[in-house]
């Protein structure tokens, strides 16, 4: 299988991603230059982090309108998965692929910094090489990662199993303290209620190596090479 | 033309950066500020467009692009005719 990673002017993760997808998770990978219409027969298109158009305007509304980014649209509408880390998840909720927005951090900080993150639903293309309740250790940087939707989306995507993270203590535990920016119910990483979108803030490609202190990200991309290239070991989410 | 389109949170969307600017207010002793909104402000030159059809296309503008429908409002004004 292969996976493409989009590079926006001002991406900075873009490399990183890389480096994990092809040298540590060991599959094909590609960069997708965001002015082409290729896509270059990726099975999984990567929105990685960074401040893609220096976050003018506000975070990913200027990449939604990249040429790439309409073969996206109609990538996911098809059923393609896509995976949009931090600025990616940004980008999606501007595309509208994803329910919601953000808003700046509570705390009105850029938060640098390794948080827990819980497993709401392991039935998803993104979660099944892990479980239900398991706690992952993976650090965010972001300045608006502040989830926010109506409260009757919430309720939506609440129903639908499309919350996939939380924000937690180490010992797993939904707190004030732990979810760090404030976002509504904790909300660390969403997908589509289709379940072949997903949004994350936290960054799985920063905690792929040991010696970067964490592998927990790597459940996130073995997930969706378990969906790909073994289908349906475990019947997806809702 | 020229048009003012001004953008800011929904009243039911908590706005930090506002509350912020409130609190250093009463730090300073302005203690009477019930509440800041913060925004943004655009100003757009139009060329050779009429007033209606700005009438259609500046909001069009707006919310497609200029506010997120989902956190922001916006109004916008005709700040200068032709």
């Amino acid at each position: 299988m292969k996976f493409g990673v989009v590079m926006f002017p001002g991406s900075n993760c873009d490399h990183d991603t890389f480096h994990v997808l092809r040298d540590i998770i060991g599959r094909d990978t590609v960069f997708l230059w965001h002015k082409n219409h290729d896509l270059q027969d990726v099975d999984v298109v990567v929105l990685p982090g960074g401040f893609s158009y220096g976050d003018y305007l506000r975070s990913g509304a200027i990449a939604r309108f990249s040429p790439l980014m309409q073969e996206v649209r109609a990538f996911a509408k098809n059923g393609g998965h896509v995976l949009g880390i931090c600025n990616g998840f940004q980008i999606l909720l501007e595309l509208g692929l994803l329910p919601g927005a953000m808003l700046r951090n509570k705390n009105l900080k850029f938060l640098c910094q390794f948080v827990h993150i819980r497993i709401e639903n392991d039935r998803t293309d993104f979660t099944r090489a892990g479980k239900k309740g398991q706690i992952l250790k993976i650090p965010i940087a972001h300045f608006d990662g502040n989830y926010y939707a109506p409260n009757e989306v919430i309720n939506d995507i609440r129903g639908n199993g499309q919350v996939v993270f939380r924000y937690c203590d180490a010992d797993g535990r939904l707190t004030d303290e732990a979810n760090v920016n404030g976002s509504m119910d904790s909300i660390a990483g969403l997908m589509s209620a289709k379940g072949n979108v997903m949004g994350l803030m936290p960054h799985p490609e920063r905690a792929s190596e040991a010696l970067l202190g964490s592998e927990d990200g790597q459940i996130i991309f073995r997930s969706l090479i378990e969906a790909i290239e073994n289908k349906g070991r475990k019947s997806r989410c809702p | 033309m020229k048009v003012r389109i001004l953008v800011s949170f929904k009243d039911s969307v908590l706005d930090p950066q506002g509350q912020t600017v409130r609190n250093a207010l009463h730090t300073l002793g302005y203690r009477f500020i019930k509440e800041a909104r913060q925004g943004k402000v655009f100003e757009l030159e139009l060329d050779k467009i009429s007033e209606e059809e700005a009438r259609k296309l500046v909001p069009e503008i707006a919310h497609k692009v200029l506010a997120n429908p989902i956190i922001e409002k916006y109004t916008w004004q005709i700040i200068q005719d032709d």
